[in-house]
């Protein structure tokens, strides 16, 4: 009843090929931004602006990147946490270098760089694919972590190995309070999302899901298999390094090549298969349940009264987290996404089914 | 000359660790096309039951005996509930849903009998010995001779007995098996508990070298460019792969790593074989890939 298509004529081609096509959506979604950008800056408190909301933008950013990637053009990729470390150092060093350069170009930079590593070890999806393609990206992973930590010049020469990132300059503005760090996040997300949703349903993202869904006859068709990969690496890489940039420099607040080991990889891919392949919306869905779970496991037991030591606490916390995973993916293997489609059919007829 | 000897041969003998958790992810891949991420877990539950129980008291064959148990159970409780509701699902999702059980796993093991190292002793001799002016320390030996009585039964079980015939069937086409009626859900128990086997001797082995503690499982991580450099589907493939990553290991480290600021074991392997991906897509040994339209 409230939310349905009926009598919305698309009398135009820009109407029929609008990013959001249903005006429910586009009210939806011009609401959640204006929440997102008035409401919340002032609604929440500093704990959560910085340990849930910003880390929240900064992992769904990370997430559209691997999804591109991995839900659209079927590459799975296991080398997120070394890209986000490419886009962490590049920006590092060029806010040290260039003192003064604009912090938007920064962080293009830092994504245009991730964008050339990405477009580097892609180039083995040329030849295989599947789970061959999968520990080949372990390959990125490993080797970028080794040469962040490795080799003195990309951290300056700090002999700590772990250093603090700069300040987030911009016009002379400088990026200090939780508010401002995370409507800077929010400014960049939004952009970056946008962009995804409108790259997925033009001429590039249909030659990735043609690729993804069957190789040879996309090639067929005149896709061509070379570029459509590569450049799916890199836009991917390009989202993925600018999310890296964005959790040294807003996040964390320090530029540490521990920060991006396997585990970022696998949290980042958690999020994008419990989300949703090929879903942007999903990437939203998925970084905020994979984020959330933890904390919510961790306080369950406070909240109950039970008191567990920590280190129980902590394997506990691996043992419910490994449950729901299995039990999420049986439950609906295609994610939080298609929940949302089925509820979108339901409330079509909602509330009254006749 | 003779130092170069010394350190291939660590480096293969230390291979033959890494194929002996390759060979469990090759057994499952070949039988059910599940990318079990899972092994490496698998080697440290299996690790710390045996660790744990011989703490309480149990004599080494009755610890050894529960262990297989409880390889046994764990493999029918997966097949049960993560396979069977998951059948038919995209490769992609099982992968994923075998990290689920490996957080489980892990979990599970370290709350049972806590995160600490447990030291593993077996009376298995260490120390170097001396072979042709070669040194080798007899605890590789030891491992190699286990590693390679393991692919002897395993490959003696493929080849000779029946199960082990359905088991060929299966990873050949998982449909004609079907329908000349082997039970499916049957073999797969039965692979994940060889598998599940297989990370017990694993364990055993990395334990008494490492003692047993959560990096155990990481050593999964190790087996992975081996899987790629011998193919998914290829128990010779599985050992060969580990024997040249092992080598190629530990012969870069020693006469590379100075070169580059040292460290570089833990990418070697990968780049290693992502180059000869490269060139040969289904590794040494895998299955040609054809492709139909």
């Amino acid at each position: 009843m409230l939310y349905r298509e009926a009598g919305q004529f698309k009398a135009s081609y820009a109407a029929d090929q609008a990013i959001f096509p249903i005006l429910q959506d586009r009210i939806g979604a011009i609401a959640i931004l204006a929440v997102a950008f008035l409401v919340v800056p002032f609604a929440a408190n500093e704990y959560w602006l910085r340990t849930i909301l910003t880390p929240f933008l900064i992992y769904a950013l990370a997430s559209i990147g691997l999804n591109l990637l991995t839900g659209y053009a079927g590459l799975v990729s296991l080398g997120t946490g070394g890209f986000m470390a490419v886009g962490a150092f590049t920006a590092y060093n060029l806010a040290i270098r260039i003192p003064g350069l604009n912090v938007v170009v920064v962080f293009l930079l830092a994504g245009l760089v991730a964008a050339c590593v990405g477009i580097l070890f892609g180039l083995p999806s040329l030849r295989i694919k599947g789970f061959y393609l999968a520990v080949a990206t372990l390959a990125a992973q490993f080797f970028l972590e080794w040469l962040f930590s490795h080799v003195p010049w990309f951290t300056n020469d700090s002999s700590s190995g772990v250093i603090s990132s700069p300040e987030i300059v911009m016009f002379g503005f400088r990026f200090s309070g939780p508010v401002s760090r995370y409507l800077l996040t929010l400014t960049i997300v939004a952009v970056l999302a946008l962009l995804a949703k409108n790259l997925v349903r033009g001429n590039i993202g249909r030659s990735w899901m043609a690729i993804r869904d069957m190789d040879i006859a996309a090639e067929i068709i005149g896709i061509r298999p070379l570029r459509t990969k590569l450049l799916a690496f890199a836009v991917s890489s390009f989202y993925i390094g600018i999310a890296g940039a964005l959790w040294a420099f807003v996040y964390l607040g320090s530029v540490d090549p521990s920060a991006f080991d396997l585990d970022r990889s696998f949290q980042v891919l958690f999020m994008v298969i419990i989300g949703g392949l090929g879903s942007i919306l999903g990437s939203f869905l998925g970084a905020a349940f994979i984020l959330l779970l933890p904390i919510l496991l961790s306080n369950l037991p406070e909240l109950f009264g039970v008191h567990i030591g920590t280190a129980a606490g902590t394997n506990l916390e691996f043992v419910v987290f490994g449950t729901l995973i299995v039990f999420f993916l049986i439950v609906e293997p295609h994610g939080l996404a298609r929940l949302w489609q089925i509820g979108k059919e339901k409330l079509r007829l909602w509330p009254f089914p006749h | 000359m003779e130092f170069f000897f010394e350190v291939l041969i660590g480096g293969l003998l230390s291979g033959v660790m890494y194929s002996l958790v390759a060979l469990g992810f090759v057994l499952i891949f070949k039988a059910s096309g599940v990318f079990n991420f899972a092994q490496g877990a698998m080697v440290l539950f299996a690790a710390l039951t045996f660790v744990g129980l011989l703490e309480h008291g149990f004599a080494i064959w009755a610890a050894a005996i529960a262990t297989i148990v409880t390889m046994v159970v764990l493999a029918i409780v997966v097949e049960r509930l993560v396979l069977r509701p998951l059948v038919n699902q995209e490769q992609i999702i099982m992968f994923m849903a075998t990290i689920g059980i490996a957080y489980f796993l892990n979990g599970i093991g370290q709350a049972m009998w806590g995160a600490d190292v447990h030291p593993l002793m077996l009376g298995i001799p260490q120390g170097p010995v001396d072979v042709l002016g070669i040194q080798i320390d007899k605890f590789d030996l030891i491992a190699a001779a286990v590693a390679g009585s393991l692919v002897a039964g395993l490959a003696f079980f493929f080849q000779k007995t029946r199960i082990g015939r359905a088991l060929r069937a299966v990873a050949d086409d998982h449909q004609a098996a079907m329908s000349v009626g082997i039970p499916l859900k049957q073999i797969w128990v039965i692979v994940w508990t060889a598998a599940g086997i297989v990370a017990f001797v694993a364990g055993i082995m990395w334990g008494s070298n490492l003692g047993v503690q959560f990096s155990v499982a990481l050593v999964a991580l190790k087996a992975l460019p081996v899987l790629i450099l011998g193919g998914f589907t290829s128990i010779p493939g599985a050992i060969v792969g580990g024997l040249l990553v092992g080598a190629g290991e530990k012969l870069s480290e020693v006469f590379l790593g100075p070169f580059v600021g040292g460290g570089i074991e833990t990418w070697f392997a990968y780049m290693l074989a992502m180059l000869f991906l490269m060139v040969r897509p289904q590794g040494l040994f895998g299955e040609r890939i054809i492709e139909r339209v």
